[in-house]
Formats: structure tokens, sequence, C-alpha cells
């Protein structure tokens, strides 16, 4: 699992709402922090494993399944593609 | 209940346009160019705009390109974190000109599948500028959406449209049936589907998402007087979107200055903030509370929202009520009988065309 964000999305941070945010073509997704610090890391690149290593080197007890969990329920949504 | 700060703002630059579509839903009272806010008035819109925490602003109109201006009204945009979507006829994008707006997407309409069926309905020709500036945007790689109106006289065409869409590169696809508003309404009976072809379009849509899946995302929009299923105005009254006008009025749907009691506010007179949270306006149909029988108790009433303020006061008078395009209205009968009268066939050219 490679997983990456859609074509033509992109993260931003909105300071006046203190809010991370998932801009799409006509379309604006409100983040919580967990999932912005998980799609964060959804470059294409990185594979599951070392998304969690990212991860595990800003919180504690990061577990892989739960990551997993997480950006499968994220690509039911569309917002960040798994390859 | 705590109001939530707006995502999206909806910037009508101008309602000045090159064509004149029978569909079009900019009021009947046209505002005047002179009317229209400066330069400087719409950059401190949209620096109102990012203060109170909106993300994506849609340039749109009329037609935004008919703004000499739009290079600093984008690039003002940008410089305040907002992402900009131009709404475009696509009349005047040349790539000189596209190269001169901070732009993050590039929303296209397209009228018909054919040039003379696209004359028809825009009374105008542009079918070679639209396929250029298709071609100019994908050149300077932005994301492309193509947006179609649908009604009775390309709605059997929707097969050719997405290969239309195809060929353009685009990699959204809009096909949404006509919300009857401004001059929309006005020519409502020439421009009503039959029943029939909106079950065939709707089969058409179904098989085409299945195709173009992964490669072009399609989004539909229903004709509610057809489905009976209201569309959620807005997504909510003054939950997520505001629509600024040429004038600076702020409204909370891009047609809420149709409601004659609505006070408009304008952003000449008070700050965009004030107008969001506090403004009569924002507040009348904010949340759920302001809702009667049959949605005070409906299952649906979180899904549908009670459906359009304003199609609900255009159907009956009363902007409060069940918008009658719903199954469930008591005042169903009036829609019943507007879609009876649709599949009673309505040729020539449309009763109205805006200037």
């Amino acid at each position: 699992m490679t997983p990456h964000l859609p074509p033509h999305a992109s993260l931003r941070w909105n300071p006046a709402r203190g809010e991370w945010l998932l801009m799409m073509p006509e379309e604006v997704v409100v983040l919580n922090e967990t999932a912005a610090s998980v799609l964060a890391l959804c470059d294409g690149r990185r594979g599951l494993a070392a998304i969690v290593s990212e991860l595990e080197t800003e919180y504690e007890g990061v577990e892989e399944a739960q990551v997993e969990e997480l950006l499968r329920g994220l690509a039911g949504q569309r917002l960040v593609e798994l390859r | 209940m705590t109001i939530p700060a707006p995502l999206g703002m909806l910037a009508e630059l101008t309602h000045s346009c090159p064509l004149h579509c029978a569909y079009c839903s900019n009021p009947v009272e046209l505002v005047a160019g002179t009317d229209e806010l400066s330069t400087a008035g719409w950059v401190s819109v949209f620096a109102a705009a990012a203060a109170l925490g909106v993300a994506q602003v849609h340039l749109s109109g009329g037609e935004p390109l008919r703004r000499r201006d739009l290079p600093e009204l984008s690039a003002a945009c940008r410089e305040r974190g907002l992402y900009t979507n131009l709404i475009t006829s696509g009349v005047g994008l040349t790539g000189e000109r596209l190269a001169a707006l901070a732009v993050d997407h590039v929303q296209l309409s397209v009228q018909d599948a054919d040039p003379e069926g696209a004359a028809r309905i825009s009374a105008t020709r542009t079918w070679r500028q639209k396929l250029a500036a298709a071609r100019v945007v994908k050149e300077r790689g932005l994301p492309l959406t193509v947006n179609v109106v649908l009604h009775r006289h390309n709605v059997d065409h929707v097969e050719s449209l997405v290969a239309l869409a195809e060929r353009m590169g685009a990699d959204r696809l809009e096909l949404a049936h006509t919300q009857y508003y401004g001059w929309a309404l006005r020519n409502r009976d020439w421009l009503l589907a039959t029943a029939a072809q909106v079950r065939a379009a709707d089969a058409v849509v179904r098989a085409a998402a299945a195709r173009l899946a992964g490669r072009i995302e399609l989004a539909y929009v229903s004709p509610d007087l057809h489905t009976g299923w209201p569309k959620p105005c807005m997504d909510g009254w003054g939950r997520r979107q505001l629509t600024v006008t040429p004038s600076g009025n702020v409204l909370p749907c891009p047609v809420a200055d149709l409601l004659p009691d609505l006070t408009v506010e304008n952003v000449r007179y008070r700050p965009l903030r004030a107008i969001w949270y506090e403004s009569e306006s924002f507040n009348r149909f904010r949340g759920t509370d302001w809702m009667r029988e049959p949605c005070r108790s409906c299952p649906r009433r979180d899904v549908d929202l009670g459906g359009c303020r304003c199609q609900a006061y255009q159907f009956t008078g009363d902007a409060a009520v069940t918008d009658p395009a719903c199954r469930y209205s008591p005042h169903r009968p009036l829609v019943e009988a507007v879609l009876g009268a649709a599949e009673r066939s309505v040729g020539g050219p449309p009763g109205h065309r805006r200037r």
C-alpha cells in the first residue's frame, strides 16, 4: 500500500479556522488532527510501514492496523488513494 | 447553536457575460457595471473572507474574465491563502490571459455537444473558443471541470457530452439539471425535460460514471422537481457558503435576494463577519428550528434540510414551508402541474433572453 492524495488535492493549514483542510476542486474537507497527520505523509512514495514509523516519531502507541483502518476509511470517502 | 465559520465564497464579480443562456440563474434585474465593487472593494472582501475562515473562493459572474482587474483579484485571493476556482464560459480565456491569473482550478461551461445546439441555448457562437479554453487550461497543468446545465434541448445528448468532456481532457464533469431561478424560471416551460428524458439520462449517466471511474469524476445533479427529493439548500443556510454579488450584496445563497422580505446586507455598509454571524438574513433559516411540518418530524430533515427556501417561496409565496419539490410537501401538486405541462412539447425559441 502506497497511499497518495487524489489528483489535484492538497493539504492546507487554515490559520483563521485553526484547522487542516483538504482542498479539492469545488470541495473543501475539514480534517481532524489524526487524519491530517496521516494524510500529510501520503506522498505516493512512503508505504504503510514508513508512514507508521514517521508517525511514531511524533505520537505514542501508533499501531499499524489502526493507521491502515484509518486510511481505508479515508479512501472510502475518496480523500486518499491506496495503491 | 454554534454558528460554523464559512468554508466557501461565491464571488460574482460582474453580471456582464458574452453568453445569453436561457437557463441563466442570474437575477432578472442585472447589476449594471457602474454599480460593481471596485478592485479595492473586492480585495477587502477577500481579506475579510480569509479572516473569517473561508478557504475556497469561486470567481464567477456573469463572466469573470470581463473584469480587467481579474489578475489583481485572483492574486489577492492567493496572497491570503484562498484556493481559487475560476468559473468561466471560456470566452476570452487565452493562454496569455490564463498565465496572468492566480487560479487553482477552472470550471468551464459547455452548453451542448455540438456547435448548433450550443448556439441555440446561448444565442452566441463560442464553440471554438471553449475548445481552445480547455486546451490552455490543460496546457498549464490545471485541473479542469466541465460543467453542463441539462434541459429539454440537450439532455438527450449526455453520451456525446461525456465524449466531449473526455476530448477536452476534463478531470471532472458536472452534469446538472437546470435549477429554476432568474431567467431559467421565466423560461421553465421551454427548458423542462420530460420524465422519459430524465429516466434515459439517468441510465446514460450511470453507465458513464462506471466507465469513467478512476479517470474522470462525474458529478450528477438530479432534477429535484422530477425526483421528488429536494436539494439540501446550500448544505444548510448560513452553514458553509456565502455569495457576494457584483454590487457587494451578501447572500446566504446566490438567488436569495428573490425573497422580497429578506433584509439584504452589503459589504460597503457592514463588515462581512457581522453579516455572517449576526445578520437577520443569515440567521433566518439557520439550523432546523425554523422548520414546520412535514419537515419538523421527518427522518430526512437533516439530509434534505427542508429543501430550497427560494423554491418554496417561488411556488407558494412562503419561504418557510417545505420545498414543494419534496414528495411529502402538501404543495407537491403545484410541481406536478408544472411537470405535466412539460410533457406537452414546447418548440420555438425561449421566451426570455438576458442581455
